[in-house]
């Protein structure tokens, strides 16, 4: 691995991003994953509202990380991850109704989304509160990519649109079943497919290069 | 595993629990400053975001209320807000004014530019396929019918149920779908229903569409339900909406 010569807050900022994906390399979130990415819009304002929480409450975690005695720890993340999801619950209501209406329940539920207390208590509960905000926004910028891969992809096939903006002529014919419920496992499915096989191509070029004999 | 070795087994959690609890504790104090110290941080912002998107929440509130009365009466250029009253009689809602007394119906009052009354506008609700199915329709005194339809929130599905936005021979229902009052005045003349595709023969039937028969029974349900309620009181007070 060459990352010796990357500065340091840049690689763990990439750790979120690409090598520990919480979407497609964790697998974690699952829910808000697969209920809100009828849309690219919808699936990029639920990534950034998540994105929000994640670098604010794990900030926040890790300046009390001195003073939390641990048997109280789950409740004050708790506490503490339950206050940014209503601001940024506030906050979506301010910026657009139709929004927070699409979203539905999903943003109160970020409260309870594994992202986010695993990174609470993995990461910043141990860390100083710029690696742990820097560790937390990678996650958030890859949970975002996450949830913006499989939006795209459905609106696209399902409604024709990206974005909202008509991408066919008027002959095409939308395949519905990729904005409900069924369509969101096929897209996750496709995509986990893609890049476990990015991976395994990763390691045969790896393992033919060096000419060492790898295991998958 | 035996039933015998079931019954030793009980005693060992036991055995767990007291080694747990002579485990080392943090000291109580610690632990009370530090939950009251976080819900005191957390409580300033949520308070904090509250008051900041207060203003910009109640504005896009209204801005979705007008957008959908609007839809519904083309004509209307202000609206008032009014709460049809259990008891009979209609009271003018206030600015700010967000509690409703049980019972009351919320309606709109619509006004075209020179202040005569152009429709009344009322939110119902009905089960639709998916989840409650809101709609806003806009009801003209002259004619005693409903006159448009808009959807307020639905789940139905979508390319299916979610035509009766869409579909034009659905909507046509609403251009003058009979809420006449019967003569005293007690409830609806005739019920509004939505009937199988084709087979609407009167002024207050609901052409329902082919393929999304829960839907757009879950429409006329809505607007009977509410029109029910509302209607028996909103007609006798009339007179005192008719200028804004």
């Amino acid at each position: 691995m060459s990352t010796a010569d990357t500065p340091k807050t840049w690689d763990e900022f990439m750790e979120g991003v690409w090598k520990q994906n919480p979407t497609f390399v964790m697998i974690l979130g699952m829910c808000p994953t697969l209920a809100v990415t009828v849309s690219a819009v919808n699936a990029i304002s639920m990534g950034l509202a998540t994105l929000f929480v994640l670098v604010c409450s794990c900030g926040l975690v890790s300046m009390m990380r001195n003073v939390t005695p641990k048997e109280v720890r789950i409740a004050v993340y708790i506490v503490i991850i339950a206050t940014f999801v209503t601001a940024v619950d506030y906050a979506i209501q301010a910026i657009s109704l139709a929004l927070y209406d699409a979203l539905g329940a999903f943003i109160q539920l970020i409260v309870v989304n594994c992202i986010i207390l695993g990174r609470a208590e993995a990461h910043a509960a141990k860390n100083p509160p710029m690696p742990a905000m820097i560790n937390a926004a990678g996650m958030g910028v890859g949970f975002t990519i996450g949830l913006l891969a499989l939006g795209v992809v459905r609106e696209i096939l399902g409604a024709g649109t990206l974005f909202g903006i008509t991408l066919f002529g008027a002959g095409f014919q939308p395949w519905v079943i990729m904005v409900l419920p069924p369509g969101g496992f096929f897209v996750l499915g496709a995509w986990l497919l893609f890049f476990s096989w990015l991976e395994r191509r990763k390691l045969r070029r790896q393992s033919s290069a060096t000419e060492v004999t790898q295991h998958v | 595993m035996s039933d015998p070795s079931s019954t030793d087994k009980k005693v060992i959690p036991i055995v767990v629990a007291a080694a747990e609890s002579a485990a080392p504790e943090s000291p109580t104090g610690p632990m009370i400053r530090t939950l009251g110290l976080v819900s005191a941080i957390c409580g300033l912002i949520i308070v904090g975001a509250y008051q900041g998107t207060y203003d910009a929440v109640a504005a896009n509130k209204r801005i979705a209320t007008e957008r959908a009365v609007f839809k519904v009466l083309p004509k209307a250029k202000t609206i008032a807000e009014f709460l049809a009253q259990p008891g009979g009689g209609v009271s003018k809602v206030g600015a700010g004014e967000t509690a409703i007394a049980p019972g009351a119906v919320k309606f709109f009052a619509a006004y075209d530019e020179t202040g005569k009354l152009a429709g009344i506008a009322a939110e119902g609700g009905a089960k639709g396929y998916a989840d409650t199915v809101r709609i806003m329709f806009g009801y003209q005194p002259d004619c005693q019918c409903v006159v448009g339809i808009g959807v307020v929130s639905m789940r139905e599905t979508p390319g299916i149920g979610d035509k009766i936005i869409t579909d034009k021979e659905f909507l046509a229902n609403f251009t003058a779908l009979d809420v006449k009052l019967k003569d005293d005045l007690s409830a609806l003349a005739n019920e509004v229903k939505a009937v199988k595709h084709g087979a609407k023969a009167n002024a207050w039937q609901v052409d329902a569409i082919a393929g999304a028969t829960i839907t757009s029974r879950a429409v006329g349900k809505a607007i009977n339900d509410t029109a029910q309620s509302l209607l028996p009181r909103l007609v006798p007070n009339l007179d005192k909406l008719k200028t804004s």
